[in-house]
């Protein structure tokens, strides 16, 4: 069991800035172009902030380095064994993606040396190589062959790929005339049954109906349980703790803390954004706020009145605010802001519950709750900052970033604004509307 | 004390993680692989810096993927038309009246005392499958860019069977000429157990070229204007509407160095009859393998950069 699976050691990865963004590739002409000096600026940095004359060529080459690459991995050293369950987690950007890529061989590292025990199969590559216009068994041979398979292990494994996915009946249909469910679930077959030693997992469970959902951990457990390895990439936390008994935490392209999961994951929601679901303060005088009002305690709740994190797509989400009025005769408007994980602000919400509305507030605790409806949010993790005002006079008593924090999933199983569409949804809300089609036969 | 808690810890989950499962649990075994006959692999991965080894054994282990991405191309490319199979007989036939008409026909060019129809169409076998070769393999890295940006296999696998599937085509259309040297009739002289051999110098050829403008195609997308250019200007130097006797000697060598003339001349010979190719077809096939052998590792010195570019 000690035999190591995974290493590496003092790994980085740089990517060139202008291959992440805008043309990644570049044309003949302009490198044509380059050849020639520019007319109007002679030496090509009469532009720069620093004199062109070649004073200062240690700042330049630092500035240019800086602006034209990130690395987004510093020096990652880690070491998975045989048989271990390892979470990888951290903010968005923080490189999870990148090792993941470097260590499926998509790409290669800027400097380091890796070291791999074994086959890797990642759930990346679901309905890699798919093609339309062939029949799912013929897709099921190619997609096989893409991961690594060799033919005699598919012949041996068909059954079993096709039985898991439901499709048996459509077989020799081609690929074109399957919904996406069915598409998916065929690719993720196909992925399922490659049983590699190791397993990099991405998040990528959200595809597919609860049901089918549920298959898929249990082949996952199922391969955990010859041994082999996993790692865990996620945001969801409660799954990372579920799941792994190890957890690794990137932060800005280093591994910055590598222990037992609880222990990992509690240490960055705490860093974080002290972003459990629930917040008091246990000393009233250290809480947010001042003499004439002062908040109690934040909380993100259930219909029901629980205090819950994770939320289904389709499940309204109640942030609460509780606070004390010290000093009588204040109108004052509670509000939040609703803030995802790349601190963009999706919307602020004000307490407009008409019975306090502009009136003077006598002493005591007030319980005020903001519902967000379901189907309104988009997947991924909210922070909710908090704030008390009164209009006249103007006073913003207290304004308080990342107090209490909460996570969306779309399990929707096309009740929800996806429908059964199971690819990338981006957007910063996923609200369902309501659409009308008129018809006019011509 | 501490270390026994993170132990009793991880057993809690081992039993969590069981919930799952809906068959009787097992013990875990690590001794047996899931996989027999497919023994664990040990990779190692280090930046590469410059020119680097070929790795042609990784290759081989991927050769399955190899005959499943080329046998994707053959089908998809003719599930999606309505004519199917029936192009790959047509363009090289269709090509060919045009030419016997225009070549042969008003400008009379001289072709060898060969019909000019037969005479054309030989040469255009080789030609059909050197022109589509460039063109699928060129563009067969873009192509795929999902591919390259979520499972690692050796790359070259990709423009290699973009080459390959053309050879399909060309067994197909070279039944047609089977019946056409039938028809005329010609008689082909021993050469034609030569012709494998002058096949594989065009399939070298054409991975050579391939390969170099795949590579270049990811970095460089102007690639995908120019290859039109480059077959229309490599067809007039190939003998493929006429006969390179009509070339005299200060260009003969310079026309040495297409390698498509020796495959051309080369198929003439075995299939026709007519003159051997000169000597010259030795500086045909040096300069072919050199295409090829240079394509190789110019591409494996991209490869690495291919997933962040493409």
């Amino acid at each position: 069991m000690s035999e190591l699976a995974i290493s590496t050691s003092g790994l980085w990865k740089r990517y060139r800035i202008d291959q992440e963004s805008k043309p990644r590739y570049k044309t003949l002409r302009d490198q044509v172009a380059r050849l020639f000096p520019k007319p109007l600026h002679k030496n090509g940095h009469s532009l720069s902030a620093f004199p062109a004359n070649g004073s200062h060529p240690e700042i330049k080459t630092v500035r240019k380095e800086k602006e034209n690459s990130i690395w987004a991995l510093k020096d990652v050293d880690f070491q998975v064994k045989r048989g271990e369950v390892v979470g990888v987690i951290g903010r968005n950007g923080a490189g999870k993606s990148t090792l993941l890529k470097i260590l499926t061989r998509i790409t290669g590292p800027t400097r380091g040396v890796i070291d791999i025990y074994g086959r890797i199969g990642s759930l990346l590559e679901v309905g890699t190589g798919f093609h339309k216009e062939l029949t799912g068994r013929e897709n099921v041979y190619l997609n096989g062959a893409i991961l690594g398979m060799r033919k005699f292990e598919i012949d041996r494994k068909f059954d079993e790929i096709v039985a898991f996915s439901e499709v048996e009946s459509f077989i020799d249909t081609p690929v074109k005339y399957y919904s996406s469910g069915m598409q998916v679930r065929l690719a993720f077959a196909v992925a399922a049954h490659l049983e590699p030693e190791i397993l990099l997992v991405d998040e990528v469970l959200a595809v597919g109906d609860a049901s089918f959902q549920k298959k898929c951990i249990t082949k996952m457990e199922d391969v955990g349980r010859y041994g082999h390895t996993v790692l865990f990439v996620s945001h969801n936390m409660s799954t990372v703790t579920r799941l792994c008994e190890r957890a690794v935490l990137l932060e800005k392209g280093q591994l910055i803390l590598d222990g037992p999961a609880e222990q990992v994951v509690g240490e960055y929601l705490s860093a974080n954004h002290g972003a459990a679901s629930w917040r008091d303060w246990e000393d009233p005088a250290a809480a947010p706020g001042n003499n004439i009002v002062r908040l109690r305690t934040m909380r993100i709740k259930r219909r029901d009145g629980e205090t819950n994190y994770t939320f289904d797509i389709r499940e309204p989400v109640g942030v609460e605010m509780e606070f004390d009025v010290l000093t009588p005769g204040y109108s004052l408007f509670p509000y939040f802001t609703l803030v995802n994980e790349e601190d963009l602000w999706l919307f602020t919400s004000l307490d407009n519950d008409p019975e306090w509305l502009r009136k003077p507030r006598p002493v005591g605790r007030y319980r005020s709750t903001g519902w967000i409806p379901g189907n309104y949010l988009a997947e991924g993790t909210l922070l909710i900052m908090a704030t008390m005002r009164t209009e006249e006079p103007h006073i913003i008593h207290f304004h308080e970033r990342d107090v209490v924090a909460f996570q969306v999933v779309d399990s929707s199983n096309g009740d929800g604004a996806r429908l059964d569409y199971p690819g990338r949804f981006p957007g910063l809300v996923r609200p369902l509307l309501n659409w009308e089609t008129e018809f006019f036969p011509s | 004390m501490d270390k026994q808690t993170i132990v009793q810890n991880s057993d809690e989950k081992k039993e969590k993680l069981s919930i799952f499962v809906s068959e009787p649990a097992v013990e875990p075994d690590t001794a047996t692989s899931p996989r027999p006959g497919v023994e664990i692999p040990h990779v190692h991965i280090e930046p590469s810096k410059g020119w680097v080894g070929l790795q042609l054994r990784d290759l081989w282990v991927f050769r399955e993927l190899l005959y499943f991405l080329t046998w994707r191309d053959v089908k998809v490319r003719y599930k999606q038309t309505a004519l199917g199979v029936t192009w790959a007989i047509l363009q090289p036939l269709l090509t060919m009246v045009v030419f016997s008409l225009f070549f042969g026909k008003l400008a009379k060019v001289p072709s060898d005392g060969i019909p000019y129809p037969i005479f054309n169409f030989v040469g255009l076998l080789p030609w059909t499958f050197f022109s589509s070769a460039i063109t699928n393999s060129s563009q067969s890295l873009v192509g795929n860019a999902n591919m390259i940006t979520k499972v690692y296999f050796p790359r070259l696998i990709i423009p290699i069977s973009a080459v390959l599937s053309g050879l399909v085509d060309f067994g197909i259309s070279f039944i047609v000429l089977i019946g056409m040297m039938f028809f005329f009739p010609v008689h082909p002289g021993w050469g034609i157990f030569l012709l494998p051999l002058f096949l594989l110098l065009a399939v070298i050829t054409s991975l050579g070229v391939g390969l170099w403008l795949s590579a270049m195609n990811v970095q460089y997308r102007d690639v995908r204007y120019i290859v039109p250019f480059i077959t229309q200007f490599w067809l007039f130097a190939t003998p493929v509407a006429y006969s390179s006797r009509l070339l005299s000697e200060p260009w003969l060598t310079l026309y040495g160095l297409n390698p498509m003339v020796g495959v051309v001349e080369g198929f003439r010979w075995a299939l026709l009859g007519t003159n051997p190719p000169s000597a010259m077809i030795i500086l045909s096939v040096l300069v072919s393998v050199v295409t090829f052998i240079s394509g190789l590792f110019y591409f494996r010195r991209m490869e690495k950069n291919f997933a962040d570019l493409v």
